[in-house]
Protein backbone atom coordinates (compact mmCIF):
# COMPACT_ATOMS: atom_id res chain seq x y z
CA UNK A 1 0.00 0.00 0.00
CA UNK A 2 2.80 2.31 1.17
CA UNK A 3 4.45 1.28 -1.96
CA UNK A 4 2.03 2.26 -4.31
CA UNK A 5 1.56 5.47 -2.73
CA UNK A 6 5.20 6.19 -2.84
CA UNK A 7 5.66 5.41 -6.68
CA UNK A 8 2.23 7.59 -7.09
CA UNK A 9 4.74 10.52 -5.70
CA UNK A 10 7.30 9.62 -7.72
CA UNK A 11 5.46 9.91 -10.98
CA UNK A 12 3.23 12.77 -9.91
CA UNK A 13 6.56 15.22 -8.75
CA UNK A 14 9.89 13.53 -10.48
CA UNK A 15 9.34 14.26 -13.89
CA UNK A 16 13.20 12.34 -14.44
CA UNK A 17 12.40 8.84 -15.63
CA UNK A 18 9.76 9.79 -18.06
CA UNK A 19 12.05 12.92 -19.42
CA UNK A 20 14.70 10.32 -19.95
CA UNK A 21 12.47 7.79 -22.51
CA UNK A 22 11.10 11.50 -24.20
CA UNK A 23 7.56 9.95 -23.53
CA UNK A 24 5.66 12.92 -21.31
CA UNK A 25 2.16 12.75 -22.67
CA UNK A 26 -0.57 11.81 -20.18
CA UNK A 27 -1.39 8.68 -21.83
CA UNK A 28 2.14 6.58 -22.26
CA UNK A 29 2.60 7.43 -18.86
CA UNK A 30 -0.51 5.28 -17.48
CA UNK A 31 1.51 1.65 -19.28
CA UNK A 32 -0.04 -0.21 -22.01
CA UNK A 33 -3.69 0.26 -22.67
CA UNK A 34 -6.06 -1.92 -21.30
CA UNK A 35 -6.76 -5.37 -23.37
CA UNK A 36 -10.26 -4.84 -24.19
CA UNK A 37 -8.48 -1.19 -25.97
CA UNK A 38 -5.91 -3.41 -28.04
CA UNK A 39 -8.61 -5.57 -28.86
CA UNK A 40 -11.44 -3.49 -30.29
CA UNK A 41 -8.48 -1.38 -31.75
CA UNK A 42 -6.97 -4.63 -33.80
CA UNK A 43 -10.38 -5.66 -34.81
CA UNK A 44 -11.28 -2.13 -36.30
CA UNK A 45 -7.85 -2.52 -38.32
CA UNK A 46 -9.29 -5.95 -39.91
CA UNK A 47 -12.51 -4.38 -40.66
CA UNK A 48 -10.52 -1.66 -42.36
CA UNK A 49 -8.90 -4.03 -44.01
CA UNK A 50 -11.92 -6.17 -45.28
CA UNK A 51 -13.74 -2.62 -46.41
CA UNK A 52 -10.62 -2.28 -48.72
CA UNK A 53 -11.06 -5.80 -50.19
CA UNK A 54 -14.78 -4.35 -50.87
CA UNK A 55 -13.68 -1.45 -52.56
CA UNK A 56 -11.45 -3.83 -55.31
CA UNK A 57 -15.02 -5.41 -55.46
CA UNK A 58 -16.95 -2.18 -55.45
CA UNK A 59 -14.19 -1.00 -58.37
CA UNK A 60 -14.69 -3.94 -60.35
CA UNK A 61 -18.28 -3.72 -60.43
CA UNK A 62 -18.07 0.06 -61.30
CA UNK A 63 -15.63 -0.49 -64.17
CA UNK A 64 -18.49 -3.42 -65.33
CA UNK A 65 -21.64 -1.88 -64.80
CA UNK A 66 -22.45 -1.04 -68.60
CA UNK A 67 -21.17 -4.12 -69.88
CA UNK A 68 -24.10 -6.11 -69.99
CA UNK A 69 -22.52 -7.84 -73.66
CA UNK A 70 -26.66 -7.93 -74.41
CA UNK A 71 -28.24 -9.40 -71.64
CA UNK A 72 -30.46 -8.00 -68.74
CA UNK A 73 -29.13 -4.96 -67.16
CA UNK A 74 -29.91 -3.82 -63.45
CA UNK A 75 -32.92 -1.59 -64.21
CA UNK A 76 -34.42 -4.87 -65.87
CA UNK A 77 -33.42 -6.90 -62.78
CA UNK A 78 -33.59 -5.15 -59.40
CA UNK A 79 -36.64 -4.73 -57.45
CA UNK A 80 -36.63 -1.78 -55.68
CA UNK A 81 -39.29 -3.23 -52.91
CA UNK A 82 -37.35 -6.04 -52.20
CA UNK A 83 -33.87 -3.98 -51.61
CA UNK A 84 -35.90 -1.46 -49.42
CA UNK A 85 -37.14 -4.20 -47.04
CA UNK A 86 -33.55 -6.08 -47.13
CA UNK A 87 -32.50 -2.59 -46.37
CA UNK A 88 -34.51 -2.14 -43.48
CA UNK A 89 -34.08 -5.86 -42.55
CA UNK A 90 -30.61 -5.08 -41.84
CA UNK A 91 -30.21 -1.70 -40.36
CA UNK A 92 -33.17 -2.50 -37.73
CA UNK A 93 -30.91 -6.09 -36.96
CA UNK A 94 -27.76 -3.62 -36.48
CA UNK A 95 -29.68 -1.52 -33.90
CA UNK A 96 -30.77 -4.67 -31.87
CA UNK A 97 -27.35 -5.85 -32.44
CA UNK A 98 -26.86 -2.13 -30.71
CA UNK A 99 -29.19 -3.27 -27.59
CA UNK A 100 -27.23 -6.55 -27.30
CA UNK A 101 -24.18 -4.60 -26.38
CA UNK A 102 -26.20 -2.82 -23.60
CA UNK A 103 -27.64 -5.56 -22.21
CA UNK A 104 -24.83 -7.31 -22.02
CA UNK A 105 -23.15 -4.28 -20.45
CA UNK A 106 -25.96 -4.61 -18.15
CA UNK A 107 -24.88 -7.88 -17.35
CA UNK A 108 -28.68 -8.66 -18.12
CA UNK A 109 -29.31 -12.22 -19.49
CA UNK A 110 -32.62 -12.24 -20.49
CA UNK A 111 -32.76 -8.84 -22.48
CA UNK A 112 -28.97 -10.21 -23.98
CA UNK A 113 -31.00 -13.08 -25.53
CA UNK A 114 -34.13 -11.62 -26.93
CA UNK A 115 -31.57 -9.18 -28.52
CA UNK A 116 -29.60 -11.58 -29.98
CA UNK A 117 -32.78 -13.92 -31.18
CA UNK A 118 -34.29 -10.47 -33.11
CA UNK A 119 -30.81 -9.80 -34.59
CA UNK A 120 -30.26 -13.70 -35.92
CA UNK A 121 -33.83 -13.21 -37.18
CA UNK A 122 -33.75 -10.15 -39.43
CA UNK A 123 -30.05 -10.89 -40.18
CA UNK A 124 -31.52 -14.38 -41.83
CA UNK A 125 -34.55 -12.72 -43.19
CA UNK A 126 -31.66 -10.47 -45.26
CA UNK A 127 -29.93 -13.39 -46.20
CA UNK A 128 -33.48 -15.33 -47.49
CA UNK A 129 -34.29 -12.51 -49.58
CA UNK A 130 -31.37 -11.97 -51.02
CA UNK A 131 -30.91 -15.71 -51.70
CA UNK A 132 -34.23 -15.59 -53.34
CA UNK A 133 -33.55 -12.32 -55.68
CA UNK A 134 -30.10 -14.80 -56.91
CA UNK A 135 -32.58 -17.71 -57.23
CA UNK A 136 -34.90 -15.62 -58.93
CA UNK A 137 -31.99 -14.13 -61.54
CA UNK A 138 -30.92 -17.17 -62.33
CA UNK A 139 -34.23 -18.39 -63.00
CA UNK A 140 -34.20 -15.38 -65.75
CA UNK A 141 -30.49 -16.78 -67.37
CA UNK A 142 -28.95 -14.01 -65.94
CA UNK A 143 -26.24 -15.94 -64.26
CA UNK A 144 -22.81 -14.87 -63.15
CA UNK A 145 -21.48 -16.15 -66.70
CA UNK A 146 -24.18 -14.03 -68.49
CA UNK A 147 -21.59 -11.11 -68.66
CA UNK A 148 -19.18 -8.97 -66.98
CA UNK A 149 -22.04 -6.60 -65.13
CA UNK A 150 -23.61 -10.07 -63.84
CA UNK A 151 -20.27 -11.28 -62.65
CA UNK A 152 -19.28 -8.35 -60.99
CA UNK A 153 -23.05 -8.36 -59.23
CA UNK A 154 -23.06 -11.41 -58.20
CA UNK A 155 -19.26 -11.06 -56.76
CA UNK A 156 -19.54 -7.86 -54.61
CA UNK A 157 -23.51 -8.64 -53.47
CA UNK A 158 -22.18 -12.42 -52.43
CA UNK A 159 -19.31 -11.64 -50.76
CA UNK A 160 -21.43 -9.08 -48.19
CA UNK A 161 -23.54 -11.98 -48.62
CA UNK A 162 -21.11 -14.73 -47.78
CA UNK A 163 -20.28 -12.33 -44.61
CA UNK A 164 -23.54 -12.00 -43.41
CA UNK A 165 -23.81 -15.58 -43.20
CA UNK A 166 -20.79 -15.78 -41.34
CA UNK A 167 -21.88 -13.24 -38.99
CA UNK A 168 -25.13 -15.44 -38.25
CA UNK A 169 -22.70 -18.36 -37.83
CA UNK A 170 -21.25 -16.31 -35.37
CA UNK A 171 -23.77 -14.63 -33.45
CA UNK A 172 -24.74 -18.48 -32.98
CA UNK A 173 -21.78 -19.54 -31.36
CA UNK A 174 -21.65 -16.48 -29.14
CA UNK A 175 -25.59 -16.92 -27.96
CA UNK A 176 -24.08 -20.58 -26.93
CA UNK A 177 -20.93 -19.43 -24.95
CA UNK A 178 -22.81 -16.74 -23.15
CA UNK A 179 -25.00 -19.55 -22.03
CA UNK A 180 -22.44 -22.22 -21.12
CA UNK A 181 -19.67 -19.77 -19.91
CA UNK A 182 -21.45 -17.06 -18.81
CA UNK A 183 -20.30 -13.06 -18.10
CA UNK A 184 -16.16 -14.20 -18.75
CA UNK A 185 -13.94 -11.76 -20.24
CA UNK A 186 -12.84 -13.09 -23.12
CA UNK A 187 -16.60 -13.89 -23.89
CA UNK A 188 -17.16 -10.29 -23.28
CA UNK A 189 -14.40 -9.53 -25.69
CA UNK A 190 -15.37 -11.37 -28.60
CA UNK A 191 -19.14 -9.77 -28.19
CA UNK A 192 -18.05 -6.51 -28.57
CA UNK A 193 -15.85 -7.78 -32.04
CA UNK A 194 -19.27 -9.28 -33.03
CA UNK A 195 -20.83 -5.71 -32.82
CA UNK A 196 -18.23 -3.72 -34.66
CA UNK A 197 -18.67 -7.02 -37.46
CA UNK A 198 -22.24 -6.69 -37.63
CA UNK A 199 -22.20 -3.04 -37.64
CA UNK A 200 -19.27 -2.75 -40.02
CA UNK A 201 -21.08 -5.01 -42.84
CA UNK A 202 -24.57 -2.79 -42.45
CA UNK A 203 -22.23 0.55 -43.25
CA UNK A 204 -20.66 -1.68 -46.81
CA UNK A 205 -24.87 -2.44 -47.32
CA UNK A 206 -25.30 1.44 -47.44
CA UNK A 207 -22.51 1.49 -50.23
CA UNK A 208 -24.08 -1.27 -51.69
CA UNK A 209 -27.58 -0.72 -52.24
CA UNK A 210 -26.82 2.87 -53.01
CA UNK A 211 -24.54 2.27 -55.95
CA UNK A 212 -25.50 -1.44 -57.03
CA UNK A 213 -29.07 -0.88 -56.62
CA UNK A 214 -30.49 2.65 -56.58
CA UNK A 215 -27.45 3.67 -58.92
CA UNK A 216 -27.40 0.88 -60.96
CA UNK A 217 -31.32 0.30 -61.31
CA UNK A 218 -32.12 3.64 -62.47
CA UNK B 1 -7.60 4.00 -0.69
CA UNK B 2 -4.03 3.58 -1.94
CA UNK B 3 -5.53 1.86 -4.70
CA UNK B 4 -7.72 4.43 -5.70
CA UNK B 5 -4.51 6.87 -5.40
CA UNK B 6 -3.18 5.16 -7.89
CA UNK B 7 -5.10 4.95 -10.47
CA UNK B 8 -6.46 8.55 -10.16
CA UNK B 9 -3.77 10.38 -11.93
CA UNK B 10 -2.98 7.74 -14.40
CA UNK B 11 -5.99 8.14 -16.03
CA UNK B 12 -6.87 5.18 -16.57
CA UNK B 13 -10.30 5.13 -18.81
CA UNK B 14 -13.61 4.59 -16.75
CA UNK B 15 -14.42 1.66 -18.29
CA UNK B 16 -11.15 -0.91 -17.47
CA UNK B 17 -13.03 -0.87 -14.15
CA UNK B 18 -16.91 -2.04 -14.89
CA UNK B 19 -17.85 -4.11 -12.29
CA UNK B 20 -17.50 -1.41 -8.94
CA UNK B 21 -19.76 1.42 -10.86
CA UNK B 22 -23.09 2.11 -8.37
CA UNK B 23 -25.80 0.73 -10.04
CA UNK B 24 -27.87 4.26 -10.31
CA UNK B 25 -24.22 5.30 -12.10
CA UNK B 26 -24.75 2.50 -14.40
CA UNK B 27 -28.01 2.51 -15.41
CA UNK B 28 -27.62 6.45 -15.94
CA UNK B 29 -24.81 5.60 -18.46
CA UNK B 30 -27.40 2.69 -20.09
CA UNK B 31 -29.98 5.03 -20.91
CA UNK B 32 -27.51 7.27 -22.28
CA UNK B 33 -26.12 4.76 -24.59
CA UNK B 34 -29.86 3.32 -25.29
CA UNK B 35 -30.69 7.30 -26.87
CA UNK B 36 -27.24 7.49 -28.89
CA UNK B 37 -28.70 4.10 -30.81
CA UNK B 38 -32.07 5.28 -31.00
CA UNK B 39 -31.00 8.75 -32.61
CA UNK B 40 -28.83 7.09 -34.51
CA UNK B 41 -31.35 4.84 -36.09
CA UNK B 42 -33.94 7.81 -36.53
CA UNK B 43 -30.94 8.94 -38.82
CA UNK B 44 -30.46 6.28 -40.66
CA UNK B 45 -33.98 5.63 -41.28
CA UNK B 46 -34.69 9.42 -42.82
CA UNK B 47 -31.48 9.01 -44.77
CA UNK B 48 -32.28 5.90 -45.74
CA UNK B 49 -36.07 6.55 -46.81
CA UNK B 50 -34.88 9.98 -48.61
CA UNK B 51 -32.26 8.06 -50.80
CA UNK B 52 -35.23 5.40 -52.06
CA UNK B 53 -37.41 8.24 -52.36
CA UNK B 54 -34.66 10.14 -54.66
CA UNK B 55 -33.93 7.35 -56.70
CA UNK B 56 -37.88 6.37 -57.44
CA UNK B 57 -38.98 10.08 -57.96
CA UNK B 58 -39.50 12.38 -61.63
CA UNK B 59 -39.73 15.12 -59.13
CA UNK B 60 -35.84 15.85 -59.27
CA UNK B 61 -33.78 16.71 -61.97
CA UNK B 62 -32.23 13.49 -63.11
CA UNK B 63 -28.53 14.28 -63.53
CA UNK B 64 -28.11 15.14 -60.37
CA UNK B 65 -30.00 12.56 -58.33
CA UNK B 66 -26.54 10.04 -58.16
CA UNK B 67 -24.61 13.13 -56.62
CA UNK B 68 -27.11 13.46 -54.08
CA UNK B 69 -27.29 9.79 -53.46
CA UNK B 70 -23.45 9.69 -53.50
CA UNK B 71 -23.38 12.25 -50.53
CA UNK B 72 -26.86 10.83 -48.52
CA UNK B 73 -24.89 7.53 -48.51
CA UNK B 74 -21.75 9.16 -47.00
CA UNK B 75 -24.09 11.00 -44.83
CA UNK B 76 -25.43 7.28 -43.42
CA UNK B 77 -22.23 6.05 -43.39
CA UNK B 78 -20.76 8.53 -40.71
CA UNK B 79 -24.24 8.27 -39.14
CA UNK B 80 -23.13 4.85 -38.55
CA UNK B 81 -19.32 5.43 -37.77
CA UNK B 82 -20.71 7.74 -35.12
CA UNK B 83 -24.15 6.65 -33.49
CA UNK B 84 -23.46 2.81 -33.87
CA UNK B 85 -19.31 2.33 -33.54
CA UNK B 86 -18.94 5.30 -31.59
CA UNK B 87 -16.06 6.36 -33.50
CA UNK B 88 -15.88 10.18 -32.11
CA UNK B 89 -13.46 13.06 -32.67
CA UNK B 90 -12.54 12.72 -28.93
CA UNK B 91 -9.17 12.87 -27.66
CA UNK B 92 -9.28 9.06 -26.68
CA UNK B 93 -10.49 7.74 -30.18
CA UNK B 94 -7.65 9.66 -32.18
CA UNK B 95 -6.10 5.68 -33.13
CA UNK B 96 -9.88 4.71 -34.37
CA UNK B 97 -9.87 7.91 -36.01
CA UNK B 98 -6.18 7.92 -38.06
CA UNK B 99 -6.73 4.01 -38.51
CA UNK B 100 -9.98 4.77 -40.04
CA UNK B 101 -8.37 7.80 -41.84
CA UNK B 102 -5.95 5.71 -43.50
CA UNK B 103 -8.49 3.29 -44.69
CA UNK B 104 -10.16 6.17 -46.71
CA UNK B 105 -7.68 6.81 -48.18
CA UNK B 106 -6.71 3.77 -49.58
CA UNK B 107 -10.71 3.32 -50.34
CA UNK B 108 -10.17 6.17 -52.49
CA UNK B 109 -7.00 5.31 -54.68
CA UNK B 110 -8.32 1.81 -54.95
CA UNK B 111 -11.94 2.82 -56.22
CA UNK B 112 -10.64 6.71 -57.86
CA UNK B 113 -7.85 4.72 -59.39
CA UNK B 114 -9.44 1.71 -61.16
CA UNK B 115 -12.03 3.75 -62.93
CA UNK B 116 -9.42 6.44 -63.94
CA UNK B 117 -7.52 4.26 -65.47
CA UNK B 118 -9.74 1.83 -66.82
CA UNK B 119 -11.80 5.09 -68.56
CA UNK B 120 -8.45 5.55 -69.60
CA UNK B 121 -7.75 2.25 -71.53
CA UNK B 122 -11.27 2.19 -72.64
CA UNK B 123 -11.31 6.02 -74.33
CA UNK B 124 -7.67 4.73 -76.01
CA UNK B 125 -9.05 1.38 -77.57
CA UNK B 126 -8.96 0.74 -81.18
CA UNK B 127 -12.93 0.61 -81.96
CA UNK B 128 -14.37 -2.74 -83.42
CA UNK B 129 -15.02 -1.47 -87.27
CA UNK B 130 -11.52 0.09 -87.14
CA UNK B 131 -9.88 -2.95 -86.35
CA UNK B 132 -10.99 -4.85 -89.11
CA UNK B 133 -10.15 -2.29 -91.82
CA UNK B 134 -6.44 -2.63 -90.28
CA UNK B 135 -6.94 -6.59 -90.97
CA UNK B 136 -7.60 -6.24 -94.58
CA UNK B 137 -4.55 -3.85 -95.32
Amino acid sequence: MDGGRAMTAASLHDDAPRAAHGMRTGTSTAGPAPKRIIIAYGFWLFLLSDIVMFSALFATYAVVAKATAGGPTGAELFDPTNVAVETALLLFSSFSCGMMSLAMEARHRTAFHSAAAVTFLLGLGFLVLEMREFAGMIAQGATPQRSAFLSGFFTLVGCHGAHVAVGLLWLVVMVAQVADKGWRTTVLHRLMCFSLFWHALDIIWVALFTIVYLMGGR
Amino acid sequence: MAETDHHAPDGIPHDAVPLDTAPGDSREELLASLKVYIVGLALAILLTATSFWAASTHVLWPPGVPIGLAVLAVAQMGVHLVFFLHITTGPDNTNNVLALAFGVLIVFLVVAGSLWIMANISANMMPLEMMDLHHQH
